[in-house]
């Protein structure tokens, strides 16, 4: 039971990983909409299938695999760019920097051992992969629409954390927390429809009117 | 009843608002329901402690002492409001200011009296989100970039702040729950559980940092500060007033209740020295940028993570430091909100925010600069103002707690900021008015200066004699975080 929750987790950093090697944003979203998948299944694995775990994966399900990546898919539309050329970090160098961040994440993970519960031993480390992995992309890509799929593997990350609380976390939360997310994707999709509309482009490294 | 209708009033004035057509309406709208709403918190201070709304919502003295100083601080801009939606292209008033503004109100009010975490999260996230639109309400390139940059940035730090949450309730379930099996995110338990010894330390840590760091990006804590100057300089300034005053002690709050699990665990020195070496950097970080600064909203957007910087190191320090801080809270709310109204009129008035090119401004615009000179004093800590009360209380509490080399430092950083400050205020309230030595003054509308002298008036106050009762709200305010 364990060794498939533990499967999730890790198709869920490769998926990260993926999407730092990759350039094509239609990609990167259906990437965002896989690793949400994995994900959301892994409280059915680790708790089995009572109705409060179903529900609660239930709803992860739908808002991450297709509510978020309906509105990224939609932002990609009307800004109409489809690839995220020239990144500040080469792919190449980006895929070595998730390395090194999902080494450093077990190492950070070491002193953490879930208390109580069976949990899978790859929890840990794969969120704080993930959460990290989010970071990069966020930092090291200048397309916007990128950086919100970032936000996204962020948010997916903290997921992750959220599994051993399942029992503790009322569905109404969850779904106050699920639904937050689609609110700021929402109005992230807003302001990048006008920032095209304003620069023509969704650089955000060429937006650098404001500094000291 | 009574928190629900705090949560409550705001709500509907927001529909209000969205359903009303006419302009002057909404305002209405938004002046009115700002008004019961700072009645209805005043209410709380009377009576006696209401009922919470089952485990989710409760009245403590530190949230209702930041509750009241966002109702005070979101009348008086409401009231600035009134006015100023004159001076701005009417793409500023458009239909969404009034509804979100009072969404954000509904969701600082559900921050201050969250008794359970995840609630806390919940708001602080709607808040982040309500406010972010009116950022970019004049859709020009400057304030789409700065749109950008607060939303980005402070989702992500919401998203961590969550992750600090979680991780802070696993440390909670270290030791099997015993039968009553209430939930981990809920404050009074982990308090609970923190206090019998029951936490793990290393998640603790963990979970502390994290919503330091997350919370703290919405605070602004340098180096968590880079969305700060942009966003509070394209703002509108209502907006911008609110969001360095109001949202900013909310944001506190919210890091604050993390350093209260701490304290109830025995972790209060290392989550205080977090805070501390936060504090200090901010400080000094925005000593820096202040001194050769030329925009004025930028410069006091740098004078923000200053003092949020005092207040984080004054709950760092602890003991008197506390209720050092907190009074430094109340007392920075009014001084900023007055420096952004005058610096609003002037702005507008000379058509610039650049300080180079604002000169004169006591000569042209009296009333304003008045207002302008009197808050960059009360800023900086000159007494009468309450400012120099609290940062003296924090310094002195270091030095009694045998920090000195913080005392030394805090006071050092501070007179940095000092000169950079008084030097810019001095530069654009004396020299010659742009528009020729014999220009009359211009006409100041009183409804823009009246609030700031109102604010200006009480701060004052404050300082020479703190009323008892707001001695003994902010006494027990601080003994929830250990002062």
């Amino acid at each position: 039971m364990s060794t498939l929750a533990d499967s999730l987790l890790v198709l869920a950093v490769f998926v990260g990983l993926y999407m730092l090697a990759s350039g094509d944003l239609p990609a990167v979203i259906r990437a965002t909409a896989v690793q949400g998948a994995a994900l959301s299944l892994v409280p059915l694995v680790v708790e089995g299938l009572d109705a409060h775990a179903v529900a609660i994966a239930g709803v992860a399900l739908a808002i991450k695999v297709f509510v978020l990546p309906a509105l990224l898919f939609a932002a990609v539309r009307r800004a109409g760019v489809v690839r995220d050329i020239e990144p500040l970090v080469g792919y190449g160098s980006s895929v070595v920097l998730g390395g090194l961040v999902i080494a450093a994440s077990f190492v950070l993970a070491a002193p953490l051992k879930v208390p109580g519960g069976e949990m899978p031993s790859l929890l840990v480390p794969s969120a704080f992969s993930t959460v990290l992995l989010g970071l990069v992309l966020i930092v090291t890509r200048t397309k916007a629409l990128t950086q919100v799929a970032g936000f996204i593997v962020l948010e997916n990350g903290v997921y992750i954390f959220g599994v051993p609380l399942i029992r503790d976390v009322p569905i109404l939360v969850e779904l106050g927390i699920l639904l937050d997310a689609i609110v700021a994707v929402f109005i992230m999709g807003i302001v990048i429809h006008h920032i095209s509309r304003a620069f023509d482009h969704i650089d955000t490294h060429v937006m650098t009117a404001l500094r000291d | 009843m009574a928190l629900a209708a705090i949560v409550l009033v705001p709500v509907i004035g927001s529909l209000a608002g969205l359903l009303i057509g006419s302009r002057n309406a909404r305002m209405g709208v938004l002046v009115l329901a700002s008004l019961l709403h700072l009645a209805l918190v005043s209410g709380l201070w009377v009576r006696e402690t209401p009922a919470g709304l089952g485990p989710i919502a409760l009245m403590d003295p530190l949230g209702q002492l930041v509750l009241t100083v966002v109702s005070a601080v979101f009348l008086a801009t409401s009231i600035y409001l009134v006015q100023y939606r004159h001076l701005t292209p009417p793409r500023t008033t458009r239909t969404f200011l009034v509804p979100l503004l009072l969404l954000s109100l509904a969701a600082m009010s559900a921050v201050c009296m969250a008794r359970h975490l995840a609630l806390l999260w919940v708001s602080s996230g709607g808040l982040t989100l309500s406010v972010a639109p009116l950022v970019f309400l004049q859709r020009g390139r400057r304030s789409l970039e700065a749109a950008w940059k607060y939303l980005m940035l402070s989702c992500v730090g919401v998203a961590i702040a969550l992750l600090g949450i979680f991780l802070v309730a696993i440390a909670a379930n270290a030791q099997p729950a015993r039968e009553s099996a209430a939930s981990p995110l809920q404050l009074d338990e982990l308090l609970l559980r923190a206090h019998a010894g029951r936490m793990d330390v290393a998640w603790l840590r963990a979970g502390f940092i994290c919503m330091l760091v997350g919370f703290g990006t919405k605070v602004g804590l340098a180096p968590m500060h880079t969305w700060k100057p942009d966003t509070y300089a394209e703002a509108p300034v209502p907006v911008a007033a609110l969001m360095a005053t109001a949202l900013a002690n909310c944001a506190l709050l919210c890091v604050l209740r993390g350093y209260q699990v701490c304290v109830a665990a025995g972790e209060g020195e290392f989550a205080g020295r977090l805070l501390l070496v936060l504090g200090l950097t901010s400080i000094g970080v925005a000593a820096a940028f202040m001194a050769f600064q030329t925009d004025a909203r930028r410069l006091l957007a740098y004078s923000g993570v200053e003092h949020v910087g005092v207040i984080a190191l004054g709950v760092g320090i602890g003991g008197r430091a506390c209720f050092g801080a907190l009074l430094h809270l109340v007392g920075h709310s009014l001084a900023k909100l007055v420096l952004f109204f005058a610096v609003g009129n002037v702005a507008y008035a000379y058509r610039t925010r650049s300080i180079l090119d604002i000169t004169g401004v006591l000569r042209r615009m009296p009333l304003s600069g008045v207002l302008l000179v009197c808050g960059f004093t009360a800023t900086v800590g000159f007494p009468p103002f309450s400012i120099f009360v609290s940062e003296l209380t924090i310094v002195a509490a270091a030095v009694s707690a045998r920090q000195n080399l913080v005392a030394v430092l805090a006071l050092a950083l501070l007179s940095l900021a000092f000169i950079g400050v008084i030097a810019n205020a001095l530069a654009m309230a004396h020299g010659d008015d742009p528009r020729g030595g014999d220009a009359p003054p211009e006409r100041e509308s009183r409804l823009l200066v009246v609030p700031g002298y109102v604010l200006l008036v009480l701060l004052a106050a404050i300082g020479v004699h703190l009323p008892s009762a707001l001695g003994d709200a902010l006494i027990r305010a601080a003994a929830v975080l250990g002062g």
